[in-house]
């Protein structure tokens, strides 16, 4: 069963995706009270970690599990509406209505001419353009010092509305971006679900067969691009805002390497996969951090492990053991 | 001026001629065995790290190199066999995530083994001297190394277009079911291919020991910068990737040496626009 069938079937299935939400509003729901029942300090800054990188695998998903495409350079919009942030902050307003959705724009404005180079190239060659992309984003934070603050990093002003400062406790900005991931996680869904998620599936499945139906398959790819990194950029701005610090490394290669493992590992085309895959490593690093500082070498076996037996990540073995309980499997 | 230039040339060309020896083996194996292999840079930190404990033992310089080369062989040669096998009928993305989990699995295990300091081997007192040439001192061994470089561009390009085995690999590259079909191994071709590049990137690794260093994340470092040369000179192109790596190899070093700011940045732009180059006025990316 292809992840296509997968999708294909959860349409014309609307029970499926009807438990799904139940589920997912259901934790959502429980999230949002956990707090009032006494959630640790310390465990809602790892929730909010984990909402925020799995709102950027979520974003990644859409260029790699619908439409196909390999990027290896996704933390650069992820940097970039970071920095973004803080750079505004400094120099034009620290209100989150100005903050916001202009560090948003700026991400989304950069992927317009980045998506517009990359998209000519596929397979192995895109990977390659998209890194080298986001490497010059990289280079341009470490050495830029009079606006980055080169490798020190920046600091970013706390976030103010109408000139009152705002989302200063932890608890406030927990329900702040359980509420952003919400909105934005919905959207991505209706997205992905709409007519042009499945052209984008379509484009996955086969290229030439969408381009001979006379659908401009460039045109679809570089909206599949700017809506990734518009999203990716939401995650880089609750990233910055939370830890008040943006760094040159949350553009590194090794951070789009990061995003692209969750992916990977949560289930690549599946709407969920990511969210799975953003807290299985996020909980195996905080977990295995304090024991070993050989972190690579576990997330290295994983890959293997994953990449040998389980093609569609945690979510595609969860779908293969559903249908196999149901008694159609494949 | 003139010193300046001579002596960051030499530097660029021992650079070049470092990430010749990466690139030989990782075009190598993408061309024949269509296999990209993210492994590929963590060869090179194990040549030297191999060369590093030989020379330890023995204080040779040719025991480093030899145990260098054989250990990043047979080590490259049992991954091919145990693992990588049977990935060859797996899409790209597949073989990449494979390759990168190994690449970090091996990356922990020398730190593991050799820890997280910085070490270096000397350079061999045969060589240490400095040779003049129209009055000006060169360091002997980096001109070796320059020797090294380009004598293994000559003998590989020689093997691959003038001998049996060579024409072996070459009908492989066009066409591995057809050569297969006619009686021949390939899957032990395919083996020693690979033995042949992580072998040449282990004695890239212990060549270089006396001048990059040896450290945890050297792999990776050397890996980027390889991927670059070999995108730049084209998967698969042995002679590609030797004028490839003399662009990228003298490029990074006048730009470190000229606007240090701006090296790294100069690279991935290269990279980008020649990708760009290539495939501008296409209207299908689908083609390679």
């Amino acid at each position: 069963m292809t992840v296509a069938d997968v999708i294909v079937q959860r349409r014309s299935k609307p029970f499926v995706a009807l438990r799904l939400w139940s589920v997912l509003g259901l934790m959502i729901a429980a999230f949002a009270a956990a707090p009032f029942l006494g959630m640790p300090q310390f465990v809602q800054a790892l929730v909010i970690e984990i909402l925020v990188f799995s709102l950027l695998a979520l974003s990644l998903n859409v260029l790699l599990g619908y439409t196909g495409l390999v990027s290896f350079g996704h933390a650069a919009f992820f940097g970039i509406a970071g920095y973004a942030v803080g750079i505004i902050a400094i120099h034009i307003s620290t209100d989150i209505l100005v903050t916001f959705p202009l560090a948003v724009l700026v991400a989304a404005l950069c992927a317009v001419p980045i998506g517009w180079l990359s998209i000519r190239l596929s397979g192995f060659y895109f990977l390659m353009i998209t890194f080298a992309f986001a490497q010059m984003v990289f280079v341009a934070a470490f050495r830029w010092k009079p606006v980055t603050g080169g490798s020190d990093g920046l600091i970013v002003p706390g976030a103010t509305l109408f000139g009152a400062p705002i989302l200063g406790s932890r608890e406030s900005f927990y329900f702040f971006v359980l509420a952003v991931f919400t909105v934005c996680a919905a959207l991505l869904y209706a997205v992905v679900t709409s007519r042009f998620g499945r052209t984008l599936v379509g484009i996955r499945e086969s290229t030439p067969r969408m381009r001979a139906l006379g659908y401009n398959v460039r045109r679809y790819k570089l909206a599949a691009f700017v809506v990734g990194a518009t999203f990716g950029g939401v995650a880089g701005v609750l990233n910055s805002l939370f830890n008040l610090f943006i760094a040159p490394e949350s553009a590194h290669w090794t951070q789009s390497a990061l995003v692209l493992v969750m992916v990977l590992i949560g289930g690549a085309g599946y709407f969920v996969g990511p969210i799975i895959g953003a807290t299985i490593v996020l909980l195996l690093q905080h977990w295995l951090s304090s024991y070993t500082e050989y972190w690579g070498l576990v997330l290295g076996i994983l890959f293997i492990v994953l990449i040998t037996g389980a093609r569609e990540g945690i979510a595609g073995l969860v779908m293969q053991g559903w249908s196999h309980l149901r008694g159609k499997g494949p | 001026m003139l010193d300046f230039l001579i002596a960051q040339t030499l530097n660029g060309l021992v650079y070049s001629m470092l990430l010749f020896l990466l690139a030989l083996g990782l075009s190598l194996t993408f061309g024949m065995l269509r296999v990209i292999n993210l492994a590929h840079g963590a060869f090179y930190l194990m040549g030297a790290y191999f060369g590093l404990t030989a020379w330890n033992l023995t204080h040779s310089f040719w025991a480093a190199i030899i145990v260098a080369t054989a250990g990043a062989a047979i080590v490259g040669m049992l991954l091919e066999r145990s693992w990588l096998q049977r990935f060859y009928v797996r899409n790209e993305l597949d073989q990449v995530i494979l390759t990168f989990g190994f690449a970090l699995v091996f990356a922990d295990i020398m730190k593991m083994l050799w820890g997280k300091d910085i070490h270096s081997i000397p350079v061999p007192p045969l060589l240490s001297g400095a040779v003049q040439i129209a009055g000006t001192y060169f360091p002997a061994y980096r001109l070796i190394l320059v020797g090294v470089g380009v004598a293994l561009f000559v003998a590989t390009w020689l093997a691959i277009e003038r001998t049996r085995t060579g024409a072996l690999i070459r009908a492989s590259v066009a066409d591995r079911v057809m050569v297969s079909g006619l009686g021949f191994n390939i899957r032990l071709l395919f083996t020693y291919v690979f033995g042949f590049g992580t072998a040449i990137a282990g004695l890239a690794g212990v060549l270089g020991a006396p001048i990059t260093g040896i450290y945890p994340g050297l792999d990776f470092e050397v890996l980027i910068t390889t991927l670059i040369v070999v995108v730049v000179g084209g998967l698969g192109n042995i002679s590609g990737a030797f004028w490839a790596a003399l662009l990228i190899g003298l490029a990074e070093t006048y730009g470190k040496a000229l606007y240090p700011a701006a090296a790294s940045f100069i690279i991935f732009g290269l990279m980008a626009a020649v990708l760009l180059i290539r495939a501008w006025g296409r209207d299908e990316e689908d083609v390679e």
